[in-house]
């Protein structure tokens, strides 16, 4: 049996172990000793046992490893020093953050900024038509007095007025350094996440290999078609499960009798 | 279609409500209110006779699909035209939004020509 304890170091060595006592087993069983057959079940138990305790000896640091790498547990932290989790969720926050005050202020400037040119182009409209009539020559003398009056006004407040458009519009503009700055907090978190798959990667490989030890089949339940809201869909070009546009919501919709 | 006609603008992100708002002011409909989800909306659907009604769908608390059920279900709202505007974009969802009795379904990014179309073919059903 010092082949056993010798193996026993990984499960690699367990299944050497097993593939050479399989044939011994055979022949025990064959030649009707019982015994000599139960005493090298025994011993393949120990060594599976104490295989998959250091598997999952080995699993178990390496969750600690990954926890500590991540800070994920901010408990033990002092508060100034956020774990990488919590950080990323601050950054993210940050991002909602930004890209709502950037979306209000520019809805606010644009609704400021609607009045002005509906303004002119309603007097503008006016001005037009009571110049037709100057060029047609129907206007009279006092028509034409208030006219330039009128003219005189609209061009003092058309000067104002584009001012102000320009401004709100030069403000808008501005208004869009948001995506510089999420750009490069989101680039952080897609960089944090990246680290975080593969501890995960490492760790299931780890479990996958207790489950071999255990025998553990896992049923993998097939996923359901589910119509649960999931937002906005990336690589629709690469989904054959969703529509690519407008006209194919109504093609859709027009199958169905729409 | 009547101009003056009550809708109800439900989504959980209130640009985007401000933005339908907007655009529906721009398709001379002024008289719009707003709804964070479908367990706001519903409360004010049954109480404040409104005439249509604008909703997303992936909303917290009560979805957008939810709200549209609650609104089939119920004897005083049954008839009430609905439309969908959503970034939901499987063809399970949009068959599943039509069985529930939706009466527009529109995929976000929209533009307004899109949304002007939907609900004037949305009123020329009803009133023809």
């Amino acid at each position: 049996m010092t082949d056993v304890k010798k193996a026993s170091g990984s499960s690699m060595g367990f299944e050497e172990t097993l593939k050479a006592q399989a044939n011994q087993l055979k022949d025990l069983i064959d030649s009707g000793d019982m015994s000599g057959a139960l005493s090298i079940i025994s011993d393949l138990n120990k060594t599976r046992d104490k295989t998959l305790y250091q598997e999952i000896g080995r699993l178990t640091r390496s969750l600690h490893e990954s926890i500590r790498n991540f800070h994920i547990d901010s408990a033990n932290s002092n508060d100034s020093e956020l774990s990488s989790i919590e950080d990323a969720s601050d950054r993210l926050n940050y991002v909602v953050d930004m890209t709502n005050k950037a979306a209000n202020k520019t809805l606010d400037l644009v609704e400021a900024t609607m009045p002005y040119a509906s303004g002119i182009s309603s007097e503008a409209q006016q001005l037009k038509e009571d110049w037709s009539r100057l060029q047609r020559k129907e206007m009279k003398p006092e028509e034409f007095r208030i006219l330039t009056a009128t003219m005189g006004t609209f061009l003092a407040k058309l000067c104002d007025d584009s001012d102000k458009v320009y401004a709100n519009l030069s403000e808008i503009l501005l208004t869009q350094d948001f995506q510089d700055l999420t750009g490069q907090v989101i680039k952080r978190v897609i960089g944090l996440v990246k680290d975080v798959e593969v501890s995960l990667v490492d760790l299931v490989r780890m479990a996958g290999k207790v489950d071999e030890l255990t025998g553990t089949v896992h049923k993998i339940e097939k996923q359901e078609t589910s119509i649960e809201g999931e937002g906005p869909q990336l690589h629709a070009d690469k989904r054959d499960d969703l529509v690519a546009g407008q006209d194919d919501v109504d093609d859709l919709l027009s199958s169905l009798g729409f | 279609m009547n101009k003056d006609m009550k809708i109800l603008v439900v989504d959980d992100f209130s640009t985007m409500r401000r933005i339908i708002k907007n655009l529906l002011r721009d398709l001379g409909f002024s008289n719009a209110d707003e709804a964070d989800d479908g367990n706001t909306a519903l409360p004010m659907l049954q109480t404040g006779k409104y005439d249509f009604l604008v909703t997303d769908w992936n909303m917290p608390g009560m979805t957008g699909i939810e709200l549209l059920q609650h609104v089939r279900a119920d004897d005083n709202l049954k008839t009430l035209p609905v439309l969908m505007v959503t970034a939901e974009a499987k063809r399970d969802q949009i068959v599943a939004a039509a069985q529930a009795g939706v009466n527009g379904y529109v995929v976000k990014p929209f533009t307004a020509a899109v949304l002007k179309e939907k609900i004037e073919k949305i009123f020329e059903r009803i009133d023809s």
